[in-house]
């Protein structure tokens, strides 16, 4: 009995969403989107909100190398590793290049990590203002992982199993390289951070 | 002629959705995987499993079809490459134009990403099964819904990989299982939305590189029911994946959560 409303609701709802889709389609090619290459990662938009609790589109970040990773901030072990490499590998670079390099790190848990949370861990790692932490709802956080091959998942206790990754993007968001070296410069890495920079 | 393409792409998409996928509904509850899931390697913990619906066949190829006519920024050619590789739907002779032959429509959808995966299943409203989600589904045989413990059963699934690879796959549609879910085994690899969670290594303090580990004895130990090869063969396959790959026996479903239930 209820099955009629329901088709023609269905109905009804795709042809709003179909007319929606021509209309985006004429309207779409975004500049931004039409003029990125097809294997940048800034194809993707994720909602993310940054230590200030400011929005960021990943395009933002467009037209310098990017360092990127993810972590979580109650993460003892390998997540204040994962900084201090960052870190040392920026120092690795000529100070000319230093700050032509930004830094972001995408938190895996959107839950602890609240914005108050992002800019304390930003200051306790002694984070400049080239660096982006940055918080997403949990479907954006595992879109990102994907795109950027990290592998993780949560635990019941709260904490993450995670791959370490550390990527370079290039000025328009593609990996350029990537390195799972931590505690020390990776020395392939730099040289690639170097190039770009 | 513009306006007569506009209302044939109407009418399109409302039979497609009209059609879009049919669901079963599965109670959840408690259920032990494969994988461990507590914080200790190696000791089952079990979990509970919030209701939800799950397509009652894989995605087939039609049913792609009417998808990237819907939305041509998924069409083979259109998806950047950062969202599908080089090989996605690369057996269709055009982007609109499927393999032809007898049935070949009915055939599960193959060669496609994770990220076009996840598209077709949010315009159908839904979202791709958590790997749990999968496997609880995938317990059941045509009459118990988990079935995993039967040895004669265990033995069914794993005549499946002798099939040879490149023959024909066979139409969605097979027996279904006691949820009334089709195809979960048999048939073709399936998607799943967690399935970059799925690395049976350890974690990131064991330090090393992290491709070496994924599939290393070490690791191994750490699965609770080492008898089940047929489902850690899935484990061990979506954990090799990126986002982007598409293979020839990769396909997918999808699933929605219940209202008011959490995942």
């Amino acid at each position: 009995m209820t099955h009629l409303p329901t088709t023609r609701r269905a109905a009804i709802l795709a042809m709003i969403a179909a007319a929606h889709a021509a209309v985006a389609a004429q309207a779409a090619p975004a500049q931004l989107v039409s003029t990125l290459p097809g294997d940048s990662v800034y194809r993707l938009s994720p909602r993310i909100v940054d230590q200030d609790g400011r929005a960021v589109t990943l395009g933002a970040l467009r037209g310098a190398p990017l360092i990127v990773s993810m972590f979580y901030s109650s993460c003892d072990m390998v997540c204040p590793l994962i900084f201090e490499t960052i870190k040392q590998t920026r120092m690795a670079l000529p100070p000319e290049k230093r700050d032509r390099v930004n830094v972001l790190m995408i938190s895996f848990d959107p839950e602890r990590d609240t914005v108050a949370q992002l800019k304390e861990t930003a200051a306790a790692h002694g984070c400049d203002s080239h660096w982006t932490l940055v918080r997403a709802s949990d479907a954006d956080v595992r879109q990102i992982a994907a795109v950027l091959g990290v592998q993780y998942r949560r635990l019941p206790s709260g904490a993450f199993n995670h791959s370490s990754a550390i990527l370079l993007l290039d000025k328009d968001g593609r990996i350029a390289a990537r390195t799972g070296k931590l505690g020390e410069v990776d020395p392939q890495f730099v040289d690639a951070l170097a190039r770009l920079a | 002629m513009r306006v007569r393409d506009v209302l044939t792409g109407l009418l399109l998409a409302a039979v497609g959705l009209a059609r879009a996928g049919d669901y079963a509904a599965l109670p959840g509850g408690r259920f032990e995987s494969v994988l461990p899931q507590g914080d200790q390697p190696g000791v089952s913990v079990p979990v509970t499993l919030a209701p939800f619906e799950l397509r009652r066949t894989p995605v087939s190829v039609s049913e792609f079809l009417a998808f990237v006519r819907a939305h041509p920024e998924w069409q083979r050619g259109m998806a950047p490459a950062v969202f599908a590789d080089a090989r996605y739907l690369a057996n269709w002779s055009a982007p609109l134009e499927p393999p032809a032959g007898a049935g070949a429509l009915q055939r599960p959808v193959v060669d496609v990403s994770w990220f076009a995966a996840r598209a077709f299943c949010e315009s159908e409203d839904a979202r791709l099964p958590t790997w749990l989600e999968w496997e609880y589904a995938a317990a059941a045989d045509e009459s118990r819904t988990d079935a995993r413990a039967d040895p004669a059963w265990r033995r069914r699934i794993l005549a499946w990989y002798e099939r040879p690879a490149g023959a024909a796959l066979p139409p969605v549609g097979g027996p279904a299982n006691a949820y009334g879910v089709r195809d979960l085994q048999g048939l073709v690899w399936e998607w799943v939305d967690d399935f970059n969670a799925l690395f049976i290594a350890g974690d990131s303090r064991t330090q090393g590189d992290p491709d070496l580990l994924k599939f290393c004895g070490a690791g191994a130990i750490s699965i609770i029911d080492r008898d089940s090869y047929a489902v850690l063969m899935r484990v061990a396959f979506l954990s090799s994946l990126n986002a982007a790959d598409t293979t020839s026996s990769l396909g997918f479903r999808c699933a929605r959560s219940l209202p008011g239930a959490s995942r």
